[in-house]
């Protein structure tokens, strides 16, 4: 099904001179409105006048997670205060938190975009949305709140933790549509297989899964292990929070709603726009936003996009699964690695949980890493070398796929910290 | 002839052993015997208790992997030679000891055998009449 079959499935022609338009306006708009790029641009010469399509989009100046802290907390908004109706705001693990400012508009164009996510899920009015997401600072919570009221579902704001309501009133209520993070799904599977419910008991049958990057066989995991179909749903609180891409029932990469929020590929060390289909850093410009739109956003992420039509019908295009973001990259001995690598190399081998704990540590100056995996129940030995034959398994596998040797330690089932929000994987002490 | 030993998975770290013991006692189960396997990061409790279903039971609900692995108890005379006389038999038959644990108490000695082929083992075993424990005699310790 289609939301908004327009603009989803416009030829691609219209959609650029659309957002020509757009970028044009955009750029006018902050120019006048935001100090901010004013300065940035008066400082590269440029004006309005210069950019006059897509094609200029190059000569603009990226924007960085830093400049939203430096600008903390209003510096960006394009409006008065009294036009903001919505505050959000990221963690902040490290220094101030970011803030993201909303108009009404902003918060419709935002709805408009999930709505898109949820109908290409197969969800409508019928279905009854359980929104495990936080709800809060965290976009994820009201930002999925909204998009399924806009679709007319019935939407239980149940926020994340307390697992044994989770699955009661998943059970009792009849919930239809899981939104939570993929990890936190995988919990709640193991929890509802504890409970002793039959699976038939529940309706559940779809997964609106992100704020984590994950990976394909985790979908299969969270496929097979809950009984549900799953769904990647891409978006970032600078940009708007979930929705700024989803799955189709295709499943062969995420649209991302560009009529919205222009995305580039970048290589993040040249900073110049890399070949088409071509794997880089993600960078969205806001089209349509109001409240505080960021020209040319690194987001970190990695991945290539795709501009060819979608077997769905949609046109929009096509993202590759996040392969990490170029910040969660661990650079050890030299080598990048990316925690994504290891979910999958645990996933596919039977054997484990698909849940990990890898320390980074530094000895006599050499990066080490530990990983600690959880044997399945059933595939426990009380032989010691059928263990070890089963750890060395998994440390040759790691050291091929990652090109490092890797220390594994074997825990004991449901030892790993489970999260209930976005996973915590990695552990670096490094004191660089 | 066959005895239910339970094996549980623990990691290397201090007061898991006792966790189990605590577990156990609280469900009112008794310990005939046990022993630890480990290498550095992990170990394996392998052990006979009063009620082997119940305290599987108990062990799952607190979290522990555990599973029942099958072993065959025997008891044999407390005397020089003895238990070497039955290992010739296995080891004539072909049969391989994955591991054991034993205890001496007064005249006779019970040894609990974790055989390569434990159908195997017990019919030469009976056929040379060594003397195997009967499970429930095993729990019952």
């Amino acid at each position: 099904m289609v939301w908004n079959e327009n603009i989803e499935c416009m030829d691609r022609d219209t959609l650029r001179k659309i957002q020509d338009i757009r970028l044009k306006k955009m750029v006018d708009y902050v120019y006048h409105n935001t100090p901010f790029y004013r300065k940035k641009m008066q400082e590269m010469n440029l004006t309005p006048d210069d950019i006059n399509g897509i094609d200029d989009i190059t000569k603009l100046p990226f924007t960085t997670k830093l400049d939203l802290r430096d600008n903390y907390p209003f510096g960006l908004c394009a409006v008065p205060m009294s036009q903001i109706v919505r505050i959000h705001a990221s963690s902040g693990t490290t220094g101030r938190p970011t803030v993201v400012l909303y108009t009404r508009k902003d918060l419709s164009v935002w709805a408009e975009c999930i709505s898109r996510a949820f109908t290409a899920y197969g969800a409508g009015t019928k279905d009854i949305f359980q929104i495990s997401y936080g709800y809060g600072l965290f976009t994820g919570g009201l930002g999925a709140h909204q998009g399924a009221e806009n679709i007319g579902a019935s939407v239980i704001p149940m926020s994340s933790g307390n697992t044994t309501k989770q699955i009661q009133l998943m059970h009792d209520f009849g919930t239809t549509v899981l939104c939570c993070t993929p990890s936190f799904s995988l919990y709640l599977a193991e929890a509802i297989k504890e409970s002793g419910l039959p699976r038939d008991e529940f309706k559940l049958r779809v997964g609106a899964f992100g704020a984590e990057p994950w990976t394909e066989n985790m979908r299969h995991e969270i496929d097979q292990n809950l009984g549900i179909k799953a769904y990647d749903i891409y978006g970032l609180s600078e940009i708007a929070g979930p929705g700024v891409g989803f799955e189709c029932e295709c499943q062969n990469g995420t649209h991302l709603n560009e009529d919205h929020y222009y995305p580039e590929i970048i290589d993040p060390n040249t900073l110049e726009p890399v070949e088409q289909g071509e794997t880089g850093e993600l960078v969205f410009t806001h089209l349509t936003k109001e409240g505080m739109p960021l020209l040319r956003y690194r987001t970190r992420d990695l991945t290539a996009l795709h501009y060819e039509k979608c077997d769905c019908g949609r046109t929009l295009v096509r993202m590759d699964r996040i392969l990490g973001r170029s910040d969660d990259m661990l650079i050890i001995r030299g080598v990048n690695v990316f925690p994504t690598q290891i979910e999958s190399v645990i996933l596919e081998m039977k054997e484990f949980e698909p849940h990990f704990l890898l320390t980074v540590g530094r000895e006599n100056n050499t990066d080490t890493m530990e990983l600690k995996v959880e044997v399945r129940e059933d595939c426990y030995s009380d032989e010691i070398n059928v263990m070890t034959v089963l750890k060395k398994k998994l440390v040759d596998r790691l050291r091929s796929v990652l090109g490092l040797a890797v220390s594994v330690k074997l825990v004991e089932p449901r030892s790993i910290e489970r999260s209930v929000g976005k996973a915590r994987r990695v552990i670096d002490n490094r004191k660089l | 002839m066959v005895t239910k030993q339970l094996s549980i998975f623990l990691e290397n770290k201090s007061g898991r052993l006792r966790e189990v013991t605590e577990v156990l006692g609280k469900a009112g189960i008794n310990l005939s015997a046990l022993c630890i396997a480990e290498n550095s990061d992990f170990g394996i409790l392998r052990c006979i208790v009063s009620d082997p279903e119940k305290a599987y039971d108990a062990l799952r609900a607190n979290h522990f992997a555990v599973k029942f692995t099958d072993v065959i108890g025997i008891n044999c005379p407390n005397t020089p030679g003895a238990l070497s006389k039955v290992l010739n038999y296995l080891t004539d038959e072909g049969i391989f000891i994955e591991y054991m644990y034993s205890f001496a108490n007064g005249d006779s000695a019970n040894v609990i055998i974790r055989p390569s082929n434990l159908q195997r083992c017990i019919e030469v075993l009976t056929t040379k009449k060594v003397d195997l424990l009967a499970a429930s005699d095993l729990y019952k310790l």
